[in-house]
């Protein structure tokens, strides 16, 4: 494993420092406030089984928006993203307890490319789960400061 | 069965949004972005943006609900209550920012059925009151044939 990269030097194949965290039920029903996603399946078990699933499970933009914290958090400003994208391959389980759901986060730098005068790097993210990947050619392009 | 002939439609522009700072404050505690230029309006304007900068997926806030009125109106014809969220991209234009005004079209991009499954794909195009883009977001979601 590399050295996490400086954004400013950033080459093809540096990793970004990753994120180790845990969804509970109150940070989705904290997103699902924040977001106006008040789908049931993110905070019934019930629904959530009668719509064939094991318990309820995250919002996928909740997984998506926690990942791109991979790429702003090492960029320091969200402003540089211009893209971000995933497809949405399995689902983040939350147990009804205090721990929640943990979700390991990678991101590496896949190219660099000069585009009008400034260095743009696309950034490939993986979000793990229970040893298995739930986002899937999740890519991020985003200007790399100075 | 969702009705083929909304495909290549959009619907009309919806809008005002307006971006505040407490909806980008609230956002940003909920995915647990500690960033300061989603905070503190000081730290932004020094570094150079007009208010306070949006994390990535902001738009969500404004074009999901949009998404799911138009997918709950009877006249689609689609099944909600067993939709999953299939694929996500966002491409910015410009980062949004605290006192936007944001108006967003949908479009109807594609619809397929297959293995059970009906695909349907649509579009956001976000502008600012002045009708410059500000974002495109691309949304596949997947429900029970």
């Amino acid at each position: 494993m590399s050295t996490p990269s400086n954004p400013a030097a950033a080459q093809k194949g540096d990793e970004l420092p990753p994120l180790r965290l845990h969804l509970t039920r109150a940070d989705l029903v904290r997103y699902a406030g924040a977001s106006g996603d008040f789908n049931p399946i993110h905070w019934s078990d019930r629904v959530a089984r009668v719509a064939g699933l094991p318990g309820v499970i995250a919002h996928g933009m909740l997984t998506m928006a926690v990942a791109g914290r991979v790429v702003t958090d090492w960029v320091g400003d969200a402003s540089l993203v211009r893209s971000y994208g995933t497809r949405f391959t399995r689902p983040v389980v939350v147990p009804d307890d205090d721990t929640g759901a943990l979700v390991e986060i990678t991101g590496t730098v896949g190219d660099v490319t000069d585009s009008d005068g400034v260095r743009v790097a696309r950034i490939d993210v993986k979000a793990v789960f229970d040893g298995k990947s739930v986002l899937g050619r999740a890519t991020a392009e985003v200007v790399l400061p100075g | 069965m969702p009705d083929e002939s909304f495909v290549g439609r959009s619907l009309p522009a919806a809008g005002p949004f307006q971006v505040g700072r407490e909806k980008i404050r609230e956002f940003a505690t909920a995915i647990g972005d500690t960033s300061p230029l989603s905070r503190d309006l000081d730290v932004a304007r020094a570094a150079g943006h007009p208010d306070l900068v949006a994390p990535p997926t902001f738009s969500t806030t404004f074009t999901m609900p949009l998404i799911e009125a138009f997918l709950r109106d009877p006249a689609f014809g689609w099944d909600y209550t067993r939709m999953v969220h299939g694929d996500q991209r966002i491409t910015f234009h410009r980062a949004i920012h605290g006192g936007d005004e944001l108006f967003t079209t949908i479009h109807v991009d594609e619809l397929r059925t297959r293995a059970g499954s009906h695909m349907l794909t649509l579009r956001c195009e976000v502008a600012d009151a002045t009708g410059e883009p500000v974002a495109t977001t691309s949304s596949l979601l997947v429900t029970q044939a």
